[in-house]
C-alpha cells in the first residue's frame, strides 16, 4: 500500500492512514540504524539533491544520513556558492536540475508555498524539509514518532507546543499531524508571539506556562528564533525565561512527569533550562535519531512507490 | 485458475518438516553455534517450527530470527504494488554462527540472493545452510538448498502455493495452473 501523494509538501489533510505508514515504516528502519552495516541498498540508482536556501544543520545531515544509508547518489545545494548568488530564480535552479534527471528534491527555503511551487514544476518527488513559516512535515513526523514510540500510542495524549508559535513551521506541522492522529493540542507562548485565530486550528490556547505544564504530558519547546526578533516581541530574552522558560522548578510543581521534546536548536537557558534539556525526562536526543529513520521512511515510500 | 489436487496435505508437511529438522541436526554434527533464521512470511512460521522440533530432539534452545528481505530486492524499482515492510528480527550477533535460511519455496533464487546480502551486512557467519519446503526449479542464479523438504518439477505456467496454518488457516501445498 503506498502513500497517496507523490510529494510530502505537507501535513494538513493527510490521511491517517499515511501517518500510519510512514511511522510503522520508520520502525524498519529503525531497526536498520542499529546494524553493524548501517546501510541497505533500496535506493541504489536513485538521485536526489537537497536544496537547502536556508542554514539547517540537523535537518540537512539527518537527510543526507537517511539518503545515503538507502544506497542513494546524493547531490547537495546550498545558497552559498550557487548561481543563487548570480541571481538565478528558483525556477530555472529548478528547471535545471530537472534536465539533470533527479528522481526526489528535498527542498528547505525562506518562502511558504516553494515546495508546493516546485512540485508543479518538475517531475521529481518532492519533500519539504520546511518552507518559510508554513510547514516542516518530516520534524513532525519524527515528534509522533518519538512520543509513539515512549508512549506506545498517540491518541487521547496531551501536547503542549511552548514558543514562537507565529514564526514556526515545526508547530504548525505539528498541529496538523498530531490532531490527524487523535492528540489534544494546545499551544502556550506571550500573545505577541501567538496568531490570531489559532483557535480556529482546534488548538486550547494558553499564556500561562504553568497552566499548560499542568494540562500536559509532553512539552514541545520550540527555540525562540532569536534572528526573527528585530521586532521585539517580547522587552528581553531573560524575560521570556522567567516567564515562559521551561525550568526544573515549573516542572516540580506538575504532580505526573513530563516529558520534554525540542526540534533544536537549542537556546540553553532562554525557551528550557540547561538541566531540563539534558534531564531524564528530554527526549531530545532521541528525536534527533528517530529523525534518520522516519526519513528514510519518508524517502523509501516516495522513492519506491509510483 | 484450475487447482490439482493438494501435493502435501497437513499430515505429509509435519513429516516433511520433521525430516528437515533430522537431516539439519545430523549434517551440522548437533545443533551448537547454529541459528535458524526465517524469511518473511512463510520462512519465518516453517523456520519456527523446525525451531521446536529441534529443541525437542536435542533437548537444547536454539537461537532463531526473521529476516524482511524487501529493502534488497532487485525489483523495487520495477514493482506494481509497493510491498509493505515487515521487519527484521535477529536478537543475536550472526559472526561465527552457521545460519540455517528457511524459507517455502526455492524458485528464481532471487530472494536467497538478497537474504545473503542481508545477512552479511549484519556480519560474518561461518556457513550459511539453506533449507526449503518446496524446491520447484528455473534457477536463474547460481543457488541450491542444502535441505530441500520436496522437490517439484514445475512448468513456467504453474505456480506452487505454500499455505500454513498460522498464515492461511491450513497446512497444505498446491499446484495452480495460470492460463
Amino acid at each position: 500500500m503506498p502513500l497517496q501523494s507523490k510529494h510530502l509538501l505537507g501535513l494538513e489533510g493527510v490521511s491517517r492512514d499515511d501517518i500510519q505508514l510512514v511511522l510503522d515504516t520508520a520502525r524498519n528502519f529503525r531497526e536498520v540504524l542499529d546494524r553493524p552495516i548501517k546501510k541497505v541498498p533500496t535506493l541504489q540508482g536513485k538521485t536526489i539533491v537537497n536544496l537547502f536556501y536556508e542554514s539547517s544543520t540537523r535537518t540537512r545531515i539527518s537527510f543526507e544520513l537517511a539518503e545515503r544509508r538507502l544506497s542513494a547518489d546524493v547531490v547537495n545545494f546550498s545558497v552559498a556558492g550557487s548561481s543563487v548568488a548570480k541571481g538565478e530564480t528558483l525556477k530555472d535552479t529548478a528547471r535545471n536540475i530537472e534536465a539533470m534527471k533527479i528522481d526526489i528534491v528535498v527542498v528547505r527555503h525562506s518562502s511558504p508555498g516553494a515546495a508546493l511551487f516546485l512540485s508543479r514544476l518538475m517531475n521529481a518527488n518532492i519533500i519539504n524539509a520546511g518552507d518559510g513559516t508554513h510547514e516542516h512535515p518530516t520534524q513532525a513526523l519524527l515528534d509522533m514518532y518519538t512520543i509513539r514510540e515512549k508512549f506506545g500510542k498517540l491518541e487521547g495524549l496531551n501536547v503542549c507546543i511552548v514558543g514562537d508559535i507565529s514564526h514556526s513551521r515545526v508547530a504548525l506541522s505539528n498541529i496538523y499531524g498530531l490532531q490527524i492522529l487523535g492528540v489534544n493540542v494546545s499551544v502556550c507562548g506571550p500573545a505577541t508571539l501567538i496568531p490570531k485565530n489559532i483557535q480556529k486550528l482546534g488548538v486550547k490556547v494558553y499564556h500561562n506556562i504553568d497552566d499548560a505544564i499542568r494540562d500536559s504530558d509532553i512539552l514541545n519547546v520550540l527555540r525562540i528564533q532569536l534572528e526573527r526578533q528585530n521586532r521585539s516581541f517580547f522587552p528581553s530574552t531573560r524575560e521570556y525565561h522567567n516567564y515562559f522558560g521551561i525550568t526544573r522548578e515549573r516542572l516540580l510543581k506538575s504532580k505526573k512527569p513530563i516529558t520534554i521534546m525540542h526540534p533544536g536548536p537549542i537556546n540553553r537557558d532562554v525557551e528550557i533550562s540547561a538541566d531540563v534539556a539534558d534531564g531524564e525526562q528530554s527526549l531530545i536526543l532521541q528525536q534527533v535519531l528517530n529523525g534518520v529513520a522516519v526519513r528514510m521512511a519518508v524517502l523509501y515510500l516516495l522513492g519506491t512507490g509510483n | 485458475m484450475k487447482t490439482k489436487p493438494k501435493l502435501i496435505d497437513e499430515l505429509g508437511m509435519h513429516r516433511t518438516i520433521t525430516r528437515l529438522a533430522h537431516e539439519i541436526i545430523e549434517h551440522n554434527k548437533g545443533i551448537e553455534s547454529i541459528a535458524l533464521v526465517g524469511i518473511r512470511t512463510r520462512g519465518e512460521f516453517i523456520a519456527k517450527r523446525l525451531a521446536e522440533l529441534i529443541t525437542c530432539i536435542e533437548k537444547k534452545e536454539l537461537l532463531i530470527g526473521m529476516l524482511d528481505i524487501t529493502l534488497y530486492r532487485d525489483d523495487l524499482r520495477a514493482k506494481l504494488e509497493q510491498p509493505i515492510l515487515k521487519g527484521t528480527d535477529i536478537a543475536f550477533d550472526v559472526t561465527d554462527k552457521n545460519i540455517v535460511l528457511v524459507d517455502d519455496v526455492l524458485f528464481t533464487g532471487r530472494t536467497i540472493r538478497a537474504a545473503l546480502d542481508q545477512l552479511m551486512d549484519l556480519g560474518r557467519p561461518k556457513t550459511i545452510q539453506l533449507a526449503v519446503l518446496i524446491d520447484r526449479g528455473h534457477r536463474e542464479l547460481p543457488i541450491r538448498a542444502d535441505f530441500v523438504g520436496k522437490n517439484v518439477p514445475t512448468s513456467d505456467n504453474q505456480e506452487i502455493q505454500v499455505q500454513l496454518i498460522e498464515v492461511d488457516g491450513e497446512d497444505s501445498v498446491l499446484v495452480i495452473e495460470k492460463i
